[in-house]
Parts: C-alpha cells; structure tokens; sequence
C-alpha cells in the first residue's frame, strides 16, 4: 500500500512516499509564510518527481508544526511520534534520537519495539536549533551549507559563552572585528549548539545507538561537537531532514 | 482634595454595593462563587467606613487570629491569580521591571507591588492594607516583598518564621514556631487597640478545620470515574478556602459544592466528557492559560483530576487538633507542601497517583515559584522509578503570559497524549 507523510517545519516542508516500508520518493521545499499552500507544493512535487497520481495514495499522514493546517491529511501525529516511527524504521536497533529542527531540538528515548517511552524538548528560545545557525551564517556570511566543512578545519573553536540567540550573535560579531578566524567562530557556535542539547539530552539519559534526525544532522561540524559532548557515537541516516515525513509515512499504512 | 472626595465616594459605592449583593443573597438557594468574593472584595474596599481593619497575608500563613480579630485578611496572591487569570500580569510585571525589579523575580510579588503603585488589575487595586502579615513556609521571596509593601504603606509587619523541614519536625522547631504564635497575638492587639479575643479563636479555629475537611471531601469526589471535577475546577472553586477559612461561608458553599459533585457522581456526569485518561497536575496553575489547557487535555479525553496545589489548602490537616487549634497550628504552618524535603514532597505525590488512580503527571515548572519547581525533576524521577508513569514537564509562568509559546506547549502535549494512549492500549 502506497501512503504518504508530509512533515511542515518552520523552515521547511518535507514530503515522502513509501510503499509498504520501501522508500519511493522524498521532497524538501521551503516552507514559506503559508504552511497550508507548502503541504499542497511539496506533496503535488514529492508525486509529479515520482510519476504518482493522488488516487493511488491509500493514506496520507502530517506532522510538525504545521500539522493541523495539512487539510487532506488522514490523520496527525506529532514529529515526536513521526521521528520515532522514521529512525526505527531506518534503524530497528535505534535506542535514543536528537532531533534538531528549525525551531526545537528534541531527545527521544525508544523501547524495544520502537514506542517513544520519553521525550524533552528545548526550553521556548532559538538557541539550540536550526535557526540559531542560520542567524549565524548570516552574520558570517557563509552559506550554511558549508558550515559543517568549514568548522572541521578549526583547530581552537571559539567561545560563545551567551544563551541567547540575539546575544550570541552579537557576541559573534564581537568575534569577528577581534580578528578571529571563521572556521574557530563557526566551530565555536557548533560546541554551543552542543552543549545545549547535550544537557537538555542528559536530563532524559541516552542509550546508544543514537540517531540524529531533522535539518541539522546534515552538518557534520554539529554532530562531530555532539559526539564529543555526549561521548557517544552518533548514527546520521542520508534520511534525516525527511525522517519525520518518513516516519508520518510509515504511520499512516498502520492506520 | 478633589481626588479624595471621588475616592470617598467610590469607596460608598462600593459599600452599597457589596450591602446589596449581600441583601439579595439571602434570597438566593444557590450562593455562587462570585456572590462570596464581591461581598468579600466590597467589604475590604469599604473598610475604611466600617472601621474594620485589613491585613495583607501570604497564602500559606495563620489567618485564624485575623479573623478572630474581625481584621479583614486580604490575599495578594489571589490577587495575583486574578490579575494572571485576567491576562494583565505581562503588562504589570513589566511595570514593575520598569521600577527596577528583575524579571527573574515571581510574577505574583512584580505584578503586587507594581499593582499597588497605580491601582491597576481586574478590580482596581486591593484595598489599602493597616498591617501586613507574611509567614515564610511558602518561600522566601515573601520576606522581601512583605518588606517592600509595608515601606511603601508604612504599615507594620509582621513575620512568622517556620523552619524548614527537610526530613522531620522537631520539638524545638514547634517550641520555635509556637512562641511566635504568641507574639503574633501580641502584635494584633496592638495593631487593634484591643485584647486578643482566644474564645473567638478557638471557634474560628474550628471552622478553619471544618472547612479544611470539606475543601478535601469536595477534592476527594475526583476518585470517582469518571471524576465530577477537574483540577481547572478546583482552581475556581478554591478561592474560598484560601480568602475566607475559618468562616461560616466556607462551610456553606463546600456543603453545596460537594453536593452538587455527589450528585453529578450519580449521574455518571464527567467534568471531560468521555474522560478516558486521568492525569494529576503539579505546581500552581497557568492561570492565564487555564481555558486553553483544560480544553487542550480534554481534546484527548484526558482530565486533570487532581493537583498538589490545591491539596495544599487540606494537606496539613493530619496535623491540625481540633480541640487544640494553637498548638497544632504551629506544625500544620511547618509542614505544609512547600516546606518539607523533596523525598516526602514525592512521597505525598505517589499517594495522590494510587488515590486518584491517574495515567501521567503532569509537572508545570513554574519560572516564577523557585520553591514549588526546584526539584520537580528529582520528584519526576522518583516517580518515574516508583510508579512508571509518564511525566511531562511545561516550562511557563502562573501570571506572566509573555513567558508561554502556545505551539510548544501544544506539541508537547500531542506528544505526551501519544504516549499516554499507547501506554493504556497495550495494557
């Protein structure tokens, strides 16, 4: 059975298809200020790419913070549940997830049969998440795609003391007229990163494996400093920013 | 001169008012809730032409003698409630944050001591305290903040110091708290031109008691499933037991109440329709939040039957001699909630989850009450090892809304029900 999820996050909307556990297809689009038009694009996109027509979709599941505006989805779940679903899938031997989207970052702990047993979520600010660092790339002017690169050649990370994203980046450009180099800066906002999911992780207590999933996985600069701060080794699926609409997929053939 | 004559005749009107209210309540079978606090709130505004006294007092401290006294006891922290309730604490806690005060202070003791410079909140300010009373066994911000009103009011102050009781309560801590009890009635003497009347005490002392009992029998209806009374209902009705224990009105509106929940009891009537999941709530409400949160939980079928704060108004009744009202109430005052270690906090806890039979427990950490959530995460653990429930814990404010993100929280309750409805399937 073909089935569908659709993961609308504050930065992005992701889409996937999978068919009977197999994965057919995923999209990212940007999110945009209207949630409801992005579930439409990325899903419409995520089928044409795919050569599917709607009707042969069986069931549709949405999830992330613009669930409820996804109006053709069967069903929600919150990404909690959705990453959960998608890394177990990915991995049946995944224990624990950090997830770090644009807006949050997450820790899951799983049972043994994939069930969330507890979850913690960042604290209400932006320091911690995805958009911390586009804050920074901005003040950096470094695509953020090449962060992660960019970090791994530093050999004394800079440190960014400030809990608050606006602070942080003014501290930044404190950094940057004191002449320190951009790749100790950008490894310096890495360790921070790291350090505040790492303690809100250690409140939960993780069990290895461990999996990281959302948007941020994709830079290796954050999940090296995490590594580093958890002393575990972290698991990054080619998956990850689409593992919550993997997941959404997943659920929605148990519906 | 102006501004005097408009405040007297305000102040009438007021009087005439609550005379009114208070008139035409005899005629009524079913007294409500807001019948008692308008009477109550124009009595205090008016006490000025009556000649009554009015005392500010903390929630957790003896309001007994007060009442004894026929001294007006005034409650910031209901105000507090009220003012968050009325979605005016963000605007008064940054006024006091304009006056100097850090945002890190509690929101009850920025948005009262803001309040009282310009007469703001729901019901215009409270009325102009003669003496204030602070008992320090719900925390320590209470010192201070007494400290500043009665150099703002020039009144006098009185302070009632309990111990903390991390793991028992000792003899010399009752010999302590007990002397204190003395000079308290010394002070009210003074602050009244007249003698202590310890008769009075004695039968105020023993409504208190009644009222405390029936304030938990009322609480107890929760047992039943599906329970006739949330936990957002109990923050309603709980006004009472605060502001007026020790009074006859206490015993007649719980004998009401509680038997308008027996008989929703009879009738199968939930406070969630379908409730399907219980939960037990702890630290003080969101109250700007309340609306929100209860429709929220009860989207899931859930119902927040129980709480540990509105317990603490009965919590320290196994304490409490009937027959000896002074005496007990020095360890009642010692031992409340907020003023006993975290091992027997969490003990307290468990028992709640085995009376109410509950699914999860919900903690709010609570930014502003140091006391109350310091420690909530040793007690979710102790709960977590003991009983195997699942927790949530809601990072927010009970008065400063400009601390709460809707979609946060809401997520984190989608994410919590999740759990739980997994959790109860598979049993």
């Amino acid at each position: 059975m073909i089935t569908a999820g659709i993961d609308i996050g504050s930065i992005t909307a992701k889409a996937a298809i999978v068919d009977d556990g197999k994965i057919l297809g995923t999209k990212v689009i940007f999110t945009g200020y209207n949630a409801e038009a992005a579930g439409k694009n990325v899903y419409e996109e995520v089928l044409k790419e795919n050569a599917l027509d709607k009707a042969s979709v069986k069931k549709i599941v949405s999830t992330g913070y613009g669930r409820n505006s996804v109006k053709f989805a069967d069903k929600s779940f919150t990404e909690i549940m959705c990453h959960a679903a998608g890394a177990y899938h990915l991995d049946k031997k995944v224990r624990s997830i950090i997830d770090i989207g644009g807006q949050d970052s997450k820790a899951i702990i799983l049972d043994g049969d994939g069930k969330v047993k507890n979850f913690v979520m960042n604290d209400k600010c932006a320091a911690g998440t995805g958009r911390f660092l586009e804050v920074m790339a901005r003040a950096l002017e470094v695509d953020l795609d090449e962060f992660g690169e960019i970090s791994l050649k530093s050999k004394k990370p800079s440190k960014i003391s400030s809990l608050c994203t606006v602070f942080a980046e003014s501290e930044v450009i404190s950094l940057i007229s004191k002449g320190e180099k951009r790749q100790d800066i950008i490894a310096g906002i890495h360790e921070s990163i790291a350090a505040r999911v790492a303690s809100m992780a250690a409140r939960l207590g993780l069990t290895e494996p461990l999996m990281i999933t959302g948007g941020v996985a994709r830079n290796i600069g954050v999940v090296s400093a995490l590594e580093k701060k958890l002393g575990m080794k972290i698991e990054v699926s080619p998956y990850a920013q689409v593992n919550g609409a993997l997941g959404a997929a997943f659920l929605a053939a148990t519906l | 001169m102006k501004k005097a004559i408009s405040e007297f005749f305000k102040m009438v009107l007021i009087f005439l008012a609550g005379r009114f209210k208070k008139f035409t309540m005899r005629f009524k079978k079913t007294k409500t809730m807001k019948d008692y606090m308008m009477v109550y709130y124009s009595q205090a505004k008016s006490a000025r032409l009556t000649g009554r006294k009015v005392a500010w007092i903390t929630s957790g401290g003896p309001v007994e003698p007060l009442i004894a006294m026929d001294i007006i006891p005034i409650y910031p922290e209901n105000h507090g409630a009220m003012i968050g309730a009325s979605k005016m604490g963000g605007y008064l806690c940054g006024l006091a944050e304009n006056m100097g005060y850090s945002a890190d202070l509690c929101s009850y003791a920025r948005s009262d001591i803001s309040c009282a410079t310009v007469n703001g909140g729901p019901i215009g300010g409270l009325p102009r305290p003669d003496m204030l009373v602070c008992c320090n066994n719900i925390c320590g911000t209470v010192l201070k903040w007494y400290e500043i009103q009665a150099r703002y009011f020039n009144v006098p102050l009185f302070i009632l110091d309990t111990p903390f009781c991390h793991t028992e309560y000792t003899e010399e801590m009752g010999r302590y708290v007990r002397a204190q009890f003395d000079e308290y009635f010394v002070f009210l003497e003074k602050a009244c031109g007249k003698k202590f009347d310890f008769e009075k005490l004695n039968h105020v002392g023993h409504l208190s008691h009644q009222g405390q009992l029936l304030w938990q029998a009322v609480l107890d209806t929760a047992m039943h499933k599906p329970s006739p009374m949330s936990a957002f209902d109990a923050f309603y009705h709980l006004a009472l037991i605060v502001t007026l224990r020790g009074t006859q009105d206490v015993l007649d509106y719980y004998t009401w109440l509680l038997s308008y929940m027996k008989d929703r009891i009879a009738r199968g009537i939930g406070a969630v329709p379908n409730e399907k999941y219980r939960l037990l709530w702890d630290n003080i409400p969101i109250w700007h939040r309340t609306r929100w949160l209860s429709e929220k939980f009860a989207s899931h079928n859930a119902c927040l039957v129980a709480d540990t704060y509105t317990t603490a108004w009965c919590g320290a009744l196994r304490y409490i001699d009937e027959n000896n009202f002074i005496d007990s109430a020095a360890e009642a005052h010692a031992r409340i909630y907020l003023n006993i270690g975290i091992d027997q906090m969490a003990k307290m806890v468990i028992e709640m989850i085995d009376k109410y039979d509950v699914d999860g427990f919900v903690l709010h950490s609570n930014r502003s009450c140091k006391p109350y959530s310091f420690g909530q995460l040793d007690i979710q653990k102790i709960v977590e090892r003991e009983r195997g429930i699942p927790c949530l814990m809601l990072e927010a404010d009970m008065t400063d809304e400009r601390t709460f993100s809707e979609s946060q929280i809401s997520t984190r309750i989608d994410a919590y029900m999740e759990i739980i409805k997994e959790r109860k399937n598979k049993k």
